[in-house]
């Protein structure tokens, strides 16, 4: 895991955690069908804060986040997003979700549209940005994951990892208030791991609220400041990273980290 | 040192590909002669070609063109070959071609004496249905070819109250009311949508429109005609036919069916119970019919169910049966499309904050519609084709008049001169639509 750490000192000046509340989440529970798949999870996000969230598949972790921005409902306890709760009124969806950045492990840009028009799309037809407008930021966050120069390719000519960082892009070109990762390095080859995190280093550099489901310890130590632990659809251990890998408090824990990074 | 260790010292130059190959010789080689197997089979399908070719060849093109009946037609064979066999009797289409491709639609929908006489204001003939067509050409293009102007696009959104004006006459208020109700129920829409919410605006669009075609439209024609008068000469549906019936049936319900097609695919994967089993009843319903009882159905049964003395266009009632029944596969096509984009699709799209409509117009639909184009474009060709069922219902399409003519003493007798031609005729434009989707889908290409 700590090849893949960042090879640069991380700026942590602008990495503060403010008193605002991002998210709010109390006694959130929900079901696919009969099976309880989120177990009373309470969890309170700062504005600010960098939180990993880990666990061995099938623990919920993805779809605690997915419930976030409601690609998942819940059925049971509240969320709420920005002072939004998220009931099942479409408008407060919609603009939670556009206020709530995501980035999928299958990156999942629009293959019919060049990079472009990926990142500017929403902003024209949601925000309403005028067009020149779009472009502009579009070329702007495009350039702050070093590919500009592949903005009027389609996504299907681009590596992995230069899709997952246009994935970004289109995401920060809404400006999004919060960042949700869903596992955004596990469909990657290494070298494009790396070029990932960097990105992803980069915006938690400028103070951006991330949640992010990951594998990558190494970005969870460097760059978190709280690391989750689910298990079987509840929250195991939450602790600083620094405490959280060192000495771990629950077995299940102690069993999950020997796991992955006994190798 | 072991056997293993292996370092280049110097890289190899780029050498030609051998003559046998690459170019004529290469290719013979390796499609028509690969192996003795191959070359047998290959000197079989030459000897076979030609075969039917020598058949056919002399049929079509030792053929008499001027005659004005099958005898007159065998009596020349037999006077230029010695022998009535193997020879096509074009006279019969020489004769008929006018009537094939456009039934019995007057040449001058103008009252006679019009056109008599000093020949003032006469058009050409059949000017009426080829302005139709040329228009229909003018109206396709823009739909068809992303890099026209865009302003043609005008003409397209024109053309559908043009063109019936155009084919059947009357009064140009009639087309323009018809026009005006999806104007107000477009107004309906964005009146009802920030009072009552989307949904039930959506209803207002669709009904309000329906009332107003239903009671106003025809009275507030009949004013403006009143005030300003601007028809044209009528022509009754019975003297429609040829391929002009069968394009005009075949456009209609082509243009028609994709947008059905679409709302009906989106109503089957719809949340809302009512709007899916109407859908998935419609669907289910149409395609569990021979197209046939629906177009008797159409003729027949209609008429009995409508209330005493009502007209309703046999033409307008084959339009909407056939429309229905495309529309129905077309939903199908479009479902399969719509199953096979990957779930992250719909997540994108709902993660950046675009509500269904959006999500449906810019991301959904463009990539369904793309991934469905072999599907739609064969139930176009298939829906083109059925037309030519219109026959059973005694519609004059060319098949129908192919019995026409042939009921004719001049031509009793002939099938294979009228059947070719149709079928040529038939082929032209399946094959254009056929190779237009493969253009598309190079053209829509988007990967490696």
């Amino acid at each position: 895991m700590s090849e893949l750490m960042s090879d640069r000192e991380i700026d942590r000046s602008k990495m503060k955690v403010s008193d605002e509340v991002a998210i709010e989440i109390t006694n959130m529970n929900k079901w696919y069908g009969t099976f309880h798949v989120l177990r009373d999870i309470n969890l309170t996000v700062n504005q600010g804060e960098r939180i990993v969230i880990a666990g061995p598949s099938g623990s919920g972790k993805s779809t605690l986040i997915r419930c976030i921005n409601r690609l998942e409902e819940h059925q049971e306890g509240s969320i709420v997003v920005d002072g939004t709760e998220l009931t099942s009124d479409l408008k407060n969806i919609d603009k939670i979700r556009s206020e709530v950045g995501m980035c999928f492990q299958h990156f999942n840009l629009f293959p019919h549209l060049t990079i472009l028009e990926n990142c500017t799309l929403a902003p024209i037809w949601v925000r309403k940005t005028p067009r020149k407008e779009a472009e502009e930021t579009a070329m702007h966050f495009l350039e702050k994951v070093k590919i500009p120069d592949q903005a009027l390719k389609y996504p299907g000519q681009l590596s992995g990892g230069q899709q997952q960082r246009v994935a970004i892009a289109r995401s920060l070109c809404m400006r999004p208030r919060i960042m949700l990762f869903d596992e955004p390095t596990s469909a990657l080859d290494p070298e494009m791991i790396k070029e990932v995190l960097d990105t992803m280093i980069e915006l938690a550099e400028e103070g951006m609220t991330m949640l992010c489901v990951t594998h990558e310890m190494g970005f969870a130590r460097q760059v978190a400041n709280r690391v989750i632990f689910m298990d079987q659809g509840q929250i195991v251990e939450q602790n600083e990273p620094e405490e959280f890998f060192n000495n771990p408090k629950s077995d299940r824990t102690k069993l999950f980290l020997s796991q992955i990074l006994g190798h | 040192m072991s056997d293993t260790s292996f370092v280049r010292t110097e890289m190899l130059p780029e050498k030609d590909p051998p003559a046998t190959s690459v170019g004529a010789i290469g290719w013979a080689r390796a499609n028509l002669f690969d192996g003795w197997f191959n070359s047998v089979l290959t000197i079989l399908s030459l000897a076979f070609i030609w075969y039917v070719l020598a058949g056919v060849i002399p049929w079509v093109f030792q053929s008499v063109w001027n005659a004005t009946s099958l005898t007159e037609c065998r009596e020349i064979m037999s006077e230029t070959w010695g022998s009535t066999h193997g020879h096509a009797c074009w006279g019969v289409i020489n004769d008929r071609w006018l009537q094939l491709l456009y039934g019995f639609y007057p040449p001058y929908p103008v009252t006679p004496d019009v056109n008599a006489g000093d020949g003032t204001g006469m058009l050409p003939a059949y000017f009426r249905p080829n302005l139709a067509f040329v228009l229909l050409l003018v109206a396709i293009s823009p739909v068809l070819f992303t890099n026209l102007p865009r302003k043609l696009l005008i003409v397209s959104a024109a053309y559908p109250f043009l063109m019936p004006w155009l084919m059947w006459g009357g009064s140009i208020w009639g087309p323009v009311m018809v026009a005006a109700g999806f104007g107000i129920g477009f107004l309906a829409y964005r009146i009802v949508n920030p009072l009552a919410g989307s949904l039930t605006a959506i209803i207002a669009a669709i009904f309000v429109p329906i009332i107003w075609w239903l009671t106003l439209a025809g009275p507030v024609a009949g004013v403006l005609e009143g005030i300003v008068s601007i028809s044209i000469p009528e022509v009754e549906s019975r003297r429609f036919g040829g391929f002009m019936l069968s394009i005009l049936i075949g456009v209609v319900a082509i243009g028609c069916s994709l947008p059905i097609g679409i709302f009906l695919a989106l109503g089957r994967q719809s949340d809302l119970l009512i709007v899916k089993s109407l859908c998935v009843g419609f669907i289910e319903f149409i395609r569990g019919v021979p197209l046939i009882t629906l177009l008797f159905v159409a003729s027949v049964l209609l008429n009995i169910f409508l209330p005493p003395g009502t007209e309703f266009d046999i033409i307008l009632r084959v339009l909407i049966m056939v429309t229905l029944f495309a529309a129905a596969y077309m939903a199908e096509v479009i479902r399969g499309g719509l199953a096979a984009l990957p779930k992250g699709q719909y997540e994108g799209a709902d993660s950046l904050g675009l509500n269904y409509w959006q999500a449906q117009r810019l991301i959904i639909m463009p990539q369904a519609l793309k991934i469905s184009i072999p599907g739609i474009v064969s139930t176009f060709i298939g829906v083109f084709k059925d037309t030519t069922l219109v026959s059973i219902i005694g519609l004059l399409d060319p098949l129908g008049l192919s019995n026409a003519i042939r009921a004719d003493a001049a031509w009793n007798g002939i099938y294979w001169e009228l059947f070719a031609f149709i079928a040529v005729l038939f082929f032209v434009f399946c094959f254009s639509m056929s190779r237009y989707s493969m253009y598309l889908e190079r053209k829509l290409h988007t990967g490696h």
